[in-house]
């Protein structure tokens, strides 16, 4: 054989070996006769901590399915990808907006057949939660997910900065019409230049969920008909609301100048931990990192106060969810991890008895998305407000914003929408009028798109209920 | 072909195949593909079902592809023009006998090898409108005309020009290119020029220009390809504008910066149009052809390759 034949031979067997003994690696049966299953998830830091330790806690309780926890930056994206290219992981934490999209795309295993066969009725598992839990879950009438934890975002207020305008520290604002007053009494202008120097509240902090606002005020996104953004006067009330915010305090340019040295969540110069702002609305995992940045602060957690007459437990839920995408190699082992996370030991009086999701939300600060608490989770929970979040949890008035398959589009043009009210570059009305025109055709084209697809389900069929 | 030709060929395909499997598979395949999925409803989650020419009927009555388009286009014609003066001026100056010169050319081509997400988190502050170092410079000179410094990212009219102004800090690649084209000509033009009373803009118009037009030509073709894609600056300085305020990739504030690429990455990845997304590509893929052939039949009379 020719040098050069010899060095293609060569080459091509390398280039060859190279591919093949991953896959061959991969294709062994592990050392251990587990069933391994492989988790895909956000998490990192604590959060990663407690997740392992769930984990951990899962492996020793059975041995016969085994965790391969890997931690996923930009998980949607990635899981989109490794289920259309049919190797997804067994399980994957995504955030409660998404399953509506992959539920209706076939993405996702059904967990119905699993809870099913462990002897349950897939209401009689869904009752197990806080009713607004149960609709994150369940899409359609089928339960694509599993919470792994969840959120509620409330009030929080600088308690320093109440005693110094006057106000008492442990009454947060009741109504919106005393929201209203405190944010005039919390801000505060140099008298020399009128610049802002603190302000009471600021719509756009942190600004994730314009469209919590809309429902805060009683509003709708959409009905039984479809998009009803422009539709519902709430919805326009909430926007005027925000829209006063810039105009009573100096205009978009006084506004901007004053939030430009803003920092994240995750940041020492987050207006709420350096006394900028005096309240926002935010979720369980605040106290957090108000230890991590800005140890000390004394704050106070509340519930929305009452936009709509009557209604004083408002709260907006969202969850982190655990799915099976389709075409998951070991569908029943992930379930059985699913279900571990999603249930809990409730006479755990002790550390150490705390089990599953219990344990999970517990490390993690979170509240638990179940109904019933055990004695020790209750009692001895490391955020001093828990018992807050369980209550508004628990509100018929928690709303979850998520539940339509365009939702990611939704969620951007009440975002362009938010902005163009806040900056005073539209009327409420034509910046809703604006983002409802954009909304019907998306929502015309889901539906013709899964229609197409033959996955329109009944329950989207005419009249058309997102 | 004699057999000593053949048996070259088929060591060069043989050392290249491996490339050229690599080329087929993850850049044709995937080119062909999304030509297949531009006429199809497909949404990555599901199998394509042909839609013929629906996306790019869609795409005409699609007021964001018409705002993406016009954001792309409005800072592509002025980070192009700029990035040109300032890369030349540069490599001119680079150009001058000066002391130094190593020095100075490091110092200016540093930026361009710092990763677009490093230098963006950079250029945050950098535009921070109460802290930021550009307004901090800015303030006292503009006070005395009795004006404010822009607010940058956080002010839908100043947003775009503020990422053509970090546009520039990458034009280090462009500079060396220009240099090197300084270099090839010809001093002796230059000599006799000079005994003929011209004067240095003179001979920069007459001679340095004409000289170095290829190269002037291809910088402004890629940098105009560039220009057209321009995508992670906006994607990660759009959700950072507002003070931090989270905005997803919808181009903050208020669709300020929201460019072809980013609104083409939001259709595939966010509302899972795969389809709609892939013929956005195409229509781009059109627009960056056009615009090289009309770049291309423009300076044709101009280019001189005599250098």
């Amino acid at each position: 054989m020719s040098l050069p034949r010899r060095a293609c031979v060569c080459l091509a067997v390398g280039g060859l070996g190279g591919v093949g003994t991953p896959v061959l690696h991969a294709m062994a049966p592990p050392p251990d006769g587990r069933i391994h299953v492989t988790y895909w998830e956000k998490w990192t830091q604590f959060e990663e901590r407690a997740i392992r330790a769930v984990i951990a806690e899962f492996e020793r309780s059975q041995d016969r399915i085994a965790i391969d926890y890997l931690p996923v930056g930009l998980i949607d994206r990635k899981t989109i990808v490794a289920t259309a290219g049919g190797d997804p992981p067994d399980i994957a934490g995504l955030w409660a907006p998404q399953v509506a999209a992959f539920a209706d795309a076939g993405a996702l295993e059904s967990l119905d057949p699993y809870i099913e066969h462990d002897g349950l009725t897939p209401a009689q598992w869904l009752a197990r939660y806080e009713p607004v839990y149960a609709s994150i879950c369940e899409h359609n009438g089928h339960v694509f997910a599993g919470i792994s934890t969840p959120l509620v975002m409330t009030l929080h207020w600088n308690r320093t900065m109440f005693r110094a305008a006057g106000l008492d520290p442990d009454r947060p604002p009741r109504t919106l019409a005393e929201f209203n007053a405190y944010c005039r009494l919390l801000t505060k202008r140099d008298p020399r230049t009128g610049e802002i120097l603190q302000m009471g509240f600021l719509p756009q902090e942190p600004g994730w969920w314009p469209g919590i606002f809309l429902r805060w005020f009683g509003g709708e996104l959409w009905d039984a008909h479809g998009v009803t953004l422009a539709k519902d006067p709430h919805n326009l009330a909430a926007m005027e609301w925000v829209a006063g915010f810039t105009r009573d305090n100096g205009g978009p340019d006084a506004i901007n100048t004053f939030a430009a040295g803003f920092g994240g969540m995750t940041s020492a110069q987050n207006p709420f931990y350096t006394g900028k702002i005096a309240m926002v609305f935010q979720g369980v995992w605040l106290n957090n990192y108000i230890r991590q940045y800005k140890p000390g602060l004394d704050f106070g957690v509340g519930p929305w106060p009452e936009a709509v007459p009557g209604v004083k437990d408002f709260a907006m839920v969202e969850s982190d969810v655990l799915v099976i995408p389709r075409g998951a190699k070991h569908a029943a082992a992930a379930w059985e991890f699913i279900k571990f996370v999603n249930s809990h030991n409730p006479n755990a009086r002790t550390r150490a008895e705390l089990q599953g999701g219990e344990l999970l939300c517990f490390m993690q600060e979170k509240n638990s998305p179940m109904r019933q608490w055990s004695p020790f989770f209750t009692e001895h929970h490391p955020h001093p407000y828990i018992k807050e979040f369980r209550t508004l949890a628990a509100s018929p008035h928690a709303a979850f914003l998520g539940e339509v398959g365009i939702f990611p589009e939704y969620n951007r043009e009440l975002a362009t929408a938010f902005d163009r009210v806040r900056l005073l570059m539209a009327t409420p009305g034509q910046a809703l009028a604006d983002a409802q025109a954009r909304l019907d055709v998306a929502w015309a084209r889901y539906r013709r798109s899964l229609e197409r697809h033959g996955l329109l389900p009944q329950e989207m069929m005419a009249p058309a209920t997102p | 072909m004699t057999p000593r030709e053949r048996r070259q060929l088929f060591t060069g395909l043989g050392f290249t195949s491996l490339w050229i499997v690599g080329l087929g598979l993850f850049t044709g395949y995937p080119v062909l593909a999304s030509l297949y999925y531009s006429f199809c409803d497909y949404s990555i989650l599901t199998s394509p079902v042909w839609c013929g020419t629906e996306n790019y009927r869609q795409l005409v009555h699609d007021d964001l592809f018409w705002k993406s388009l016009y954001n792309t286009l409005f800072y592509a014609g002025l980070s192009v023009p700029l990035g040109t003066v300032v890369a030349l001026g540069l490599a001119l100056l680079l150009h001058a006998d000066v002391r130094g010169k190593p020095f100075f050319r490091t110092l200016f081509y540093l930026p361009s090898i710092v990763p677009v997400v490093a230098s963006a988190l950079l250029w945050l502050w950098l535009l921070n409108g109460q802290f930021g170092l550009i307004n901090v410079a800015l303030r006292p000179i503009l006070a005395l005309v009795g004006l404010e410094p822009p607010l940058w990212l956080a002010d839908p009219a100043w947003a775009k020009p503020a990422l053509v102004l970090m546009s520039l800090w990458g034009t280090g690649n462009a500079m060396i290119i220009y240099l090197a084209g300084l270099q090839n000509v010809p001093r002796e033009l230059y000599e006799a020029a000079a005994i003929d009373g011209a004067s240095g803009w003179r001979r920069f118009w007459h001679i340095t220009l004409p000289m170095i037009s290829p190269v002037v030509y291809f910088n402004v073709v890629i940098s105009l390809v560039g220009a057209l894609q321009v995508f992670t600056q906006a994607f990660i300085m759009s959700s950072g504008a507002g003070g931090g305020a989270a905005g997803g990739t919808d181009g903050n504030p208020a669709r300020a910066t929201l460019f072809y690429t980013l609104n083409l990455f939001s259709t595939a990845f966010y509302d899972l149009r795969m389809g709609y997304a892939s013929a956005m590509a195409y229509v781009l893929f059109v627009i960056i052809a056009s615009l090289t052939w009309l770049a291309t039949r423009l300076s044709r009379k101009h280019l001189n390759y005599a250098s």
